[in-house]
């Protein structure tokens, strides 16, 4: 600990890999996150043994993702919105079983094919559900090169908590850019030991299975019931958010990742003018933090959110404040980034009038 | 201290390596750093940038639409930055390749002679450690020490040889822009 790095995102993401002790990577490159794979190659399997694999598809590697992880094995996928979504399927199907395992979309502008460029079209799938089904992934949204690191220790530890897939949801920006960084230990690859990881028939034990077919509806319901509970407990007990500002705030900006990095220049730039701009920036998007936007809801004049996509994040919070305040919504699409001039003027000119 | 910089140009002339090593000497310092480079189809041949912004205090937005200063390389930077300037901000310029120059007047201007100076010192490839020597002798952003440094950090051990050539590129881009202050 202590020695200050400069680093990329995904290098920094892919340092934290190998620093977590995980066990194996697959891959498909797509970028803007081709650096995880590259970096992986060079770094991880001389230190620590960890497999790397470029599958020949994204709907290959999340399927080797769920073998691997089934297996009792600390894993994790990365790609970038069009590889995220052929994953949907695999991903629906480790939710259905309770497979542990750590994903990292490193958004792209969408739909289709669409761009190169950063973009934060992705919350709808990674928080509502990409996939069929009722599940629910949980999302940590980075909003820094320290946080792509962080995240993924966390990640690794709220999936196997819970045994359900972590999204870590960044944006190509944060995967791209440069920034000072402070790494944690290396920690060991070691067999955890998890009690329903199918290595083989235990002697005296009971045949381990791992599935996410059901054939009969009664018991197939007490499944999903069971599903529920444990997105209830995350909703209790895995709420992070940050707000800055928020003693004397009047409005309140409020994105995730990058969008809320341009809203607390924003927010900084407004304060200079004399309006008392607050900022709450999620960490968590599922578990949502409604409960900061419903206390503060009462309190204040309104509500400007920040995206980079056509509001979806949005949705959320206007569930959240019930009606008790207004929200607005300023977004910018297909890797376009709104800068904090405009986000300012558009409160200025939009917004308060 | 906060500096928010770009520094843009073609492809392959530096630009990005530019940023990277006021990063780099950043972190040397202890100072908060973000890089932003541009990844797009321009960087295959076209115009590419990066933003650097070094501080003392935490750096909110990476991403920025208006500059303390802008360094650039070829006409479309100079084009598309000089509007970007905050006023009383800078633009610091290779003038040799640059044949319609900044005219905005509530801004400081620095032409810098970087790709003839290049030819003289025998190698056009230091003209980005021209110009940044200049850069840093205007801005003060880092020491030019933590560059130096930072050199040794970014280029591997094989190329160290060309470390007395970086730092003499860099020392006359200083010198230049005394001149002009």
């Amino acid at each position: 600990m202590g020695k200050k790095l400069l680093m990329k995102g995904n290098e920094a993401l892919a340092e934290a890999m190998i620093l977590a002790g995980c066990d194996a990577y697959f891959g498909y490159p797509i970028t803007p996150q081709s650096e995880v794979l590259e970096y992986l190659a060079i770094h991880a399997t001389k230190r620590t043994g960890m497999v790397v694999l470029q599958a020949e598809s994204e709907v290959s590697a999340i399927n080797m993702i769920y073998g691997a992880a089934g297996a009792g094995k600390r894993v994790m996928t990365t790609s970038s919105s069009p590889g995220v979504s052929l994953m949907q399927e695999g991903i629906s199907y480790m939710a259905g079983a309770e497979i542990p395992c750590l994903l990292a979309n490193v958004n792209r502008g969408g739909p289709g094919l669409g761009t190169i460029q950063p973009a934060q079209g992705d919350y709808f799938q990674s928080v509502k559900g990409g996939g069929h089904g009722d599940y629910r992934l949980l999302v940590l949204a980075p909003y820094s090169v320290q946080e792509m690191v962080d995240f993924v220790k966390l990640g690794f530890e709220l999936a196997e908590k819970y045994r359900n897939p972590v999204m870590l949801l960044a944006d190509g920006a944060i995967g791209q850019m440069m920034e000072k960084v402070e790494l944690f230990p290396q920690q060991e690859r070691i067999d955890r030991k998890f009690p329903w990881a199918t290595t083989g028939k235990p002697k005296n034990g009971e045949r381990r299975f791992i599935t996410s077919l059901h054939f009969e509806s009664e018991l197939f319901e007490k499944v999903n019931i069971r599903l529920q509970e444990k997105y209830k407990k995350m909703e209790e007990e895995e709420v992070r958010y940050q707000t800055t500002n928020i003693e004397d705030a009047e409005y309140i900006f409020t994105g995730f990742g990058l969008g809320s990095r341009i809203c607390a220049k924003a927010m900084q730039l407004g304060r200079e003018k004399g309006y008392k701009i607050g900022l709450v920036r999620p960490q968590t998007l599922f578990p949502f933090p409604k409960n900061i936007y419903a206390e503060l809801a009462p309190k204040i004049k309104g509500i400007l959110d920040v995206e980079m996509n056509a509001g979806q994040m949005v949705e959320d919070v206007r569930l959240a404040v019930e009606g008790k305040t207004r929200v607005e919504f300023y977004g910018r699409m297909g890797g376009m980034i709104a800068s904090p001039e405009e986000i300012l003027d558009h409160f200025e000119k939009k917004f308060i009038k | 201290m906060t500096e928010e910089s770009i520094f843009s140009g073609f492809g392959g002339q530096g630009v990005l390596t530019m940023g990277m090593l006021l990063g780099y000497a950043g972190i040397i310092e202890d100072k908060e750093v973000t890089w932003m480079p541009s990844y797009g189809p321009e960087m295959r041949g076209g115009t590419a940038n990066c933003i650097t912004i070094v501080s003392d205090e935490p750096i909110s937005s990476p991403i920025l639409s208006t500059f303390d200063t802008v360094v650039a390389l070829n006409q479309p930077s100079v084009d598309k930055f000089e509007p970007k300037v905050k006023k009383g901000g800078n633009i610091i310029f290779d003038s040799s390749n640059i044949l319609i120059p900044p005219t905005r007047e509530d801004i400081n201007i620095y032409p810098i002679p970087a790709s003839d100076a290049a030819v003289k010192l025998k190698n056009t490839k230091v003209l980005n450690m021209i110009i940044l020597g200049a850069f840093i002798e205007a801005r003060k952003a880092v020491k030019p020490e933590s560059v130096y440094k930072a050199l040794e950090q970014v280029l591997p051990e094989r190329h160290h040889k060309l470390i007395p050539l970086n730092k003499q590129a860099f020392e006359l881009g200083a010198e230049l822009i005394r001149k002009l202050m």
